[in-house]
């Protein structure tokens, strides 16, 4: 079993089977990783390189253990104290790596887009970790593995991403997927934080939070990038968190039992109540523990290793 | 090609097209490098005798004036690894342009008489086109202070422009177009409100949200569009808009001209050629400023051409290096080559019904030239003898490796194109020949 792409760069150019093939692909690694030994040869002898042009904790360290769990031979590349530093190209960068054999590239960058230039320029696979504002595919299928594991049916789910969506690659990555599977798709923002015709991409836009969780069953709460106050965006964090902050109150106006999803890392108390964080609702760690399983899933099938 | 410019030349039997003179066949001949006579069998009349006279034969060809570029960059001095005069204007020679006005975003700015100089002198020693340069508004096109507009009048300049630096403080604007009332020249404006813009890649809409762009609005354009209308209805000033891309502008430039202000305006081929649409997948050769919009937008800048509201096609020609395009979107640079692909795509025009076969002529030579109060874009009696001679039924690939210009960025490559330029005079010498041209 294999994907039919040498890459995977973003949800929008997967259709519904691959999503569900991927997921499926997670469900026999999630079982791996709750045995005593966490470890598969599935990729043996392959060369998987984390090319991380941004600071990231979680999802480089998720792809680091992913690949670890599968056998193959990881490297952590943080170009931010290397040759870039000297002017080297992107490109540059990722021939150098791939003359030394990579078979997979893991890519975070903080330009979008950069992942596609990537994996047009080099024969070994890249995976997408988040480029820019574009897209971060990784985080939305596991944050879908977390919701079926949750025996959530995706069709006709109602999900509510709440925060800056116009600048967020998981809001992006999380639409397309949701919506490539059927869900109901609200975002929930001030206008500020919206796209231009965020509409067309196939979702209800809210600008008042009470309106926006109302029947939900998902609510996916976007971190509040808190540099970018002063950039005329909003206003004061006080007042974002009163219009668009989670609180026990706004919980109960979605449907009983809503899950509340967060990609981290998170802001206490700005766009999300600690009570909520830590609460029964929040599937916050699963969808942490989930990311190993799912991007093993990615590695695994983009590796061709299942040939 | 060590042909004598003295040596008279006739150009046979071809379609002369020189807008509002001239729109059917006869002949050209050319003496001394200026044209003497347009009209039918001038073998007869001519006092030559025949076998001193070099003869070409344009049947079932176009015979047009050479065109006029209000906007190109020839990047000489200061990035002389993107093109040079020489090799700009020798594209320019390829794409049957014998005129470039280039704009003074060099290194230094062309914000000074020695400046201009320089590049007059590259641009005379090359000898592939007349080079009209355009100079800077303000000192290092920093937006504070005017540059010495008289002397760059004086040295050779045809117009003022911050190009890709607009004057945002509206103040100096209205100061450096008064100012220039005082030797008639042409304030052109790059409109972009740069607060709207800051950080944008690409157009904003559709494609920047699904892509994850910064987008720049097209209120960003409109924005600034509306303050110089307003300060050139203020000042009285000659004000030329550089490269429309939106509804927005060219309604209002529309509504200015019916009320009488001085304005011109100009159009780029991809403008009225593509739309955002072609920078999915991150394609960086689609990344110019302004960017790519909509649909809407190319059918307005299309209704503008026809019915007279933008006076000239422009290219903007905007060659940069393989590795600077080769980058992530958002670091690329701005811009694509344009000089040798013009024609073919203003031809669209034509057989897309937008323009008259005489009218697309008249966008790329007596109205530009008109707009800059250049001598040349004609043929008529008298003036340098500038020509192009071009098939409108030839189709081609478009290939840039064959381009002349030092660099290769265009959204264009591998387009099959009709219509093809076979021959480049100036000033009656040949500047440029197709490789198969007359088979």
């Amino acid at each position: 079993m294999s994907l039919k792409h040498k890459d995977l760069t973003g949800i929008a150019s997967l259709n519904a089977d691959e999503i569900m093939q991927i997921l499926e692909t997670a469900d026999s690694f999630k079982e791996v990783t709750g045995r005593e030994i966490k470890k598969v040869p599935a990729l043996r002898g392959k060369t998987v390189v984390n090319l991380f042009f941004e600071p990231s904790t979680r999802t480089r360290t998720s792809f680091e253990l992913a690949a670890k769990r599968l056998s193959a031979d990881v490297i952590n590349f943080s170009p931010s104290n290397s040759s870039v530093v000297k002017g080297e190209t992107l490109l540059d960068t990722a021939r150098n790596i791939e003359a030394m054999q990579a078979d997979i590239i893991v890519l975070r960058h903080s330009s979008a887009g950069a992942a596609e230039t990537l994996a047009r320029g080099v024969k070994s696979s890249v995976i997408n970790a988040g480029d820019g504002w574009h897209e971060h595919p990784t985080q939305a299928l596991l944050d879908l593995f977390t919701l079926r594991e949750k025996k959530l049916e995706l069709k006709g789910l109602k999900v509510a991403i709440v925060g800056d969506v116009a600048h967020s690659r998981v809001a992006r990555s999380n639409v397309y997927a949701l919506t490539k599977l059927g869900a109901n798709v609200r975002v929930v923002g001030p206008p500020t934080m919206m796209p231009a015709c965020v509409e067309r991409l196939g979702v209800k836009v809210y600008y008042d939070l009470d309106h926006g969780l109302r029947d939900v069953d998902v609510i996916m709460m976007l971190r509040l990038q808190l540099e970018r106050q002063g950039r005329a965006l909003f206003s004061t964090i006080r007042e974002y968190s009163r219009l668009y902050g989670l609180t026990p109150e706004r919980l109960k106006l979605a449907k009983p039992g809503a899950l509340v999803m967060h990609p981290g890392p998170i802001n206490r108390g700005v766009e999300i109540a600690p009570e909520i964080a830590d609460g029964f609702s929040s599937v916050i760690l699963d969808q942490v523990t989930n990311g190993v399983a799912v991007r093993m899933a990615v590695l695994y099938l983009l590796s061709g290793a299942g040939n | 090609m060590n042909q004598s410019s003295h040596q008279p030349i006739l150009i046979q039997g071809g379609h002369v097209i020189d807008p509002g003179r001239i729109n059917g066949v006869a002949d050209v001949l050319i003496e001394e490098g200026k044209v003497v006579a347009v009209g039918p069998n001038l073998i007869k009349k001519t006092k030559q005798k025949t076998d001193s006279i070099q003869i070409i034969d344009a049947r079932n060809k176009l015979v047009l004036p050479g065109f006029v570029d209000l906007h190109v960059h020839l990047r000489e001095p200061g990035f002389e690894y993107k093109e040079t005069i020489k090799s700009g204007t020798a594209a320019a020679a390829a794409g049957g342009f014998t005129s470039v006005c280039c704009m003074p975003n060099t290194h230094p700015v062309n914000d000074t008489q020695a400046i201009t100089e320089f590049i007059l002198e590259q641009a005379r020693a090359a000898g592939n086109a007349r080079v009209f340069p355009v100079g800077a508004i303000t000192k290092g096109s920093e937006g504070k202070e005017l540059a010495e507009i008289g002397d760059l009048r004086r040295a050779g300049c045809v117009a003022i422009s911050d190009d890709g630096q607009p004057v945002m403080n509206s103040m100096v604007m209205r100061r450096a177009m008064e100012y220039a009332l005082a030797f008639d020249v042409p304030v052109i404006d790059h409109c972009e409100d740069l607060h709207l813009s800051e950080g944008g890649c690409m157009n904003e809409g559709i494609v920047s949200t699904q892509l994850g762009l910064q987008g720049v609005p097209a209120a960003a354009e409109d924005v600034m569009v509306s303050r110089n209308l307003a300060l050139a209805e203020l000042t009285g000033a000659r004000l030329h808009l550089a490269h429309l891309s939106t509804v927005g502008s060219v309604r209002m430039v529309r509504d200015a001209k019916a009320r009488g202000v001085r304005v011109t305006a100009e159009a780029c081929p991809h403008h009225f050629t593509l739309t955002e649409e072609a920078v999915r997948g991150f394609n960086t050769l689609a990344k110019m400023n302004p960017p790519l919009r909509t649909w809407d937008d190319v059918h307005a800048i299309k209704e503008g051409l026809r019915d007279g509201t933008i006076d000239a096609i422009a290219t903007d020609h905007a060659p940069h290096a393989g590795q600077e395009k080769q980058q992530e979107f958002a670091a690329a640079p701005n811009g694509v080559v344009g000089l040798e692909t013009a024609f073919p795509l203003t031809l669209a025009l034509v057989e897309e019904g937008i323009l008259t076969l005489e009218s697309a002529v008249e966008k790329l030579t007596t109205a530009p030239a008109k707009a800059f109060s250049l001598s040349n874009g004609s043929l008529a009696v008298g003036v340098e003898a500038d020509v192009a001679i071009v098939d409108p039924q030839e189709t081609w690939e478009i290939d840039p490796s064959r381009f002349r210009s030092k660099s290769r960025n265009t959204p264009f490559a591998g387009w099959k194109v009709k219509g093809r330029v076979l021959m480049t005079l100036l000033g009656g010498r040949i500047v440029y020949q197709a490789e198969e041209q007359f088979r």
